[in-house]
């Protein structure tokens, strides 16, 4: 299990737990624990695409990761896994139900309550010649150097990896820059594709079949079963893109062991 | 000592119990699809219970064992014949040096695993010897079994199980597969998923009393369930959350997915149901064409079965260790 950004669980200083503490920790109050299966839950915290439910998910992620280890915690936009290795649990504590875990979350939460989690920055160069460059820039009615500007203008925020390991689902794209997928998607996308799907930009770890349309490449290599921890990005990481050009994505890869 | 593969079979590949702690990166667990019938395998070679074994589906590869091997087959019966010789199912058998082995057709089931003594000595990636199909990630680049490859096998002390060490023998007992493989072909116990209600009245009676077909379509990913297709009563605007392997899905064809041991680790269709975790196994051996009938079942009593399952697992691996300390 890697460390969990930004929550430091040797903090010294704990704020003593309030009664009235939901104000001061920003503990949820309403803990909604959904049973997906045996010794697995969900926790909702909402049902949209949305950037500051989508940050309460990875601040609960953080803190639980940091508290609670036996508890392995999958973030997604608006939704917490949290799945427990029943037997391991129920040897030291018996039966798991809902309202023991909800108790043991709402204790992992008052142990740090002080420390802000604090999400990690990260670059990724991107060279913007990407093969539907010209498709994103006609539909957005905007110029191929205006699409790159839009698009490495904003911070986003990894809300959740999936589809392949180390895909990063990135929320933050400027609307103009949003397209449909593709009608007909690609067999082969490359690996390090920067692509835009609806309002949602990604990043392809490998070649991948997929409806994106690709507006860029990075030499980034997003996973590699010899890091720890293996993706390059993490959930709840803030991502700047930098625009790199043809030489220095070259440069990069060469650097990097990627196939440009 | 290795294993040396003569032909693949259908598809054949390393598994263990699963890779865990990487869903949130992306990475799912893999491993078996029928876990009592790989950690029985382990038990009848007196292996560590992790170790990992063959899962082979359907059609069973040749292999040829370098050294002399003391291995089980479990799960679907297979059948095995080592130097032209019959194995039994479910026994510890001995195979000596240079012995080629050929594991044809599945009689009963879709999943056999060959589990040997001292395990498949392969590197873990990412804490696990599971293969991920899907992800390619795992023992031999993340893939199934092709023609050539020869994977080592770990030392183990000889076993004192057998007199003579010349000729494929097996021990006069073994297991009953009854148990663990689903011969009655009972409906599977399904709890309701959050997205139960959406569906409209007919499809939540329907899910619970038609017949539905296992397609062709279907693999360690996940099992598409033929027959007739569920409506939701509304559309739903769903956005991807957290998936488990036993999540019915509802796409929109109305065909619902049952996704199974390399379920992807999000998804964004309804959720209509989950199968119970005892259950897994007994999908896991139904084949393509296969009868599928759901029966709905309480958190509570799935918990039971759980363990009341694991239970008498443990006590059968118990007690095939003490068998083999005295045979």
């Amino acid at each position: 299990m890697t460390h969990p950004p930004g929550a430091d669980p040797h903090d010294p200083s704990p704020a003593p737990a309030r009664a009235d503490g939901d104000a001061m920790t920003g503990m949820p109050s309403d803990i909604r624990l959904e049973a997906l299966a045996e010794g697995a839950w969900l926790w909702r915290f909402g049902d949209t695409i949305d950037a500051t439910v989508n940050a309460r998910v990875h601040e609960a992620a953080a803190r639980l990761r940091a508290h609670l280890p036996h508890v392995e915690c999958v973030p997604a936009y608006a939704s917490l896994l949290l799945r427990v290795d029943l037997a391991e649990w129920e040897a030291h504590g018996g039966p798991l139900t809902a309202e023991r875990l909800r108790a043991a979350i709402e204790a992992a939460w008052r142990k740090d309550a002080s420390t802000n989690v604090v999400a990690r920055e990260v670059t990724v160069p991107v060279w913007y010649a990407g093969m539907d460059l010209a498709d994103i820039a006609a539909h957005a009615r905007l110029s191929t150097d205006e699409v790159i500007a839009r698009h490495s203008a904003p911070t986003y925020r990894v809300a959740m990896l999936g589809f392949a390991p180390g895909f990063p689902y990135l929320l933050g794209l400027d609307p103009a820059l949003a397209m449909p997928r593709r009608s007909q998607p690609r067999i082969s996308v490359p690996a390090g594709s920067i692509a835009i799907g609806g309002l949602q930009t990604g990043i392809y770890p490998q070649a991948l079949p997929g409806g994106w349309h690709v507006l860029g490449r990075t030499p980034l290599r997003l996973f590699d079963l010899d890091a720890d921890p293996p993706s390059r990005l993490l959930p709840g990481d803030h991502v700047r893109f930098q625009p790199i050009d043809e030489d220095t994505y070259r440069q990069f890869a060469a650097e990097a062991g990627v196939t440009p | 000592m290795s294993v040396e593969v003569i032909k693949p079979g259908l598809l054949s590949s390393l598994q263990d119990g699963g890779r865990s702690g990487y869903a949130h990166l992306g990475l799912g667990r893999a491993g078996v699809m029928d876990e009592p019938a790989w950690r029985l395998a382990n038990a009848l070679v007196g292996n560590d219970a992790n170790e990992a074994a063959l899962e082979i589906t359907l059609a069973g590869p040749t292999l040829r064992l370098q050294r002399d091997a003391v291995v089980a087959l479990t799960g679907g019966i297979i059948d095995a014949r080592a130097d032209g010789q019959p194995l039994p199912p479910w026994t510890t058998c001995f195979l000596p040096a240079g012995t080629p082995l050929r594991l044809g057709g599945m009689r009963h089931g879709c999943r056999s695993y060959l589990a040997i003594r001292g395990g498949f000595a392969v590197a873990p990636v990412l804490g696990s010897r599971s293969t991920d199909l899907h992800a390619r990630t795992g023992p031999l680049d993340g893939r199934a079994l092709q023609a050539g490859d020869v994977i080592d096998t770990g030392n183990a002390e000889h076993a004192p199980w057998f007199r003579s060490r010349r000729t494929v023998q097996a021990l006069r007992w073994g297991l009953d597969p009854q148990p663990w493989l689903d011969y009655a072909r009972a409906p599977l116990a399904l709890l309701r998923g959050h997205h139960y209600d959406a569906l409209d009245v007919p499809s939540q009676r329907a899910l619970f009393t038609q017949r539905f077909a296992v397609s062709k379509d279907s693999n360690r990913t996940g099992c598409r369930m033929d027959g007739a297709p569920l409506q939701l009563s509304h559309p739903l605007e769903l956005i991807s959350e957290a998936t488990l392997p036993g999540t019915l899905q509802l796409p929109p064809s109305g065909q619902p997915i049952l996704l199974l041991a390399e379920a992807p680790v999000t998804g964004g269709y309804p959720r209509i149901g989950q199968l119970a975790v005892v259950d897994l196994p007994r999908i896991a051996q139904r084949r393509p064409g296969d009868a599928v009938c759901f029966e709905t079942i309480a958190m509570d009593d799935a918990l039971q079965r759980l363990r009341a399952r694991n239970d008498a697992l443990q006590q059968l691996i118990r007690r095939i260790a003490q068998r083999l300390e005295s045979p």
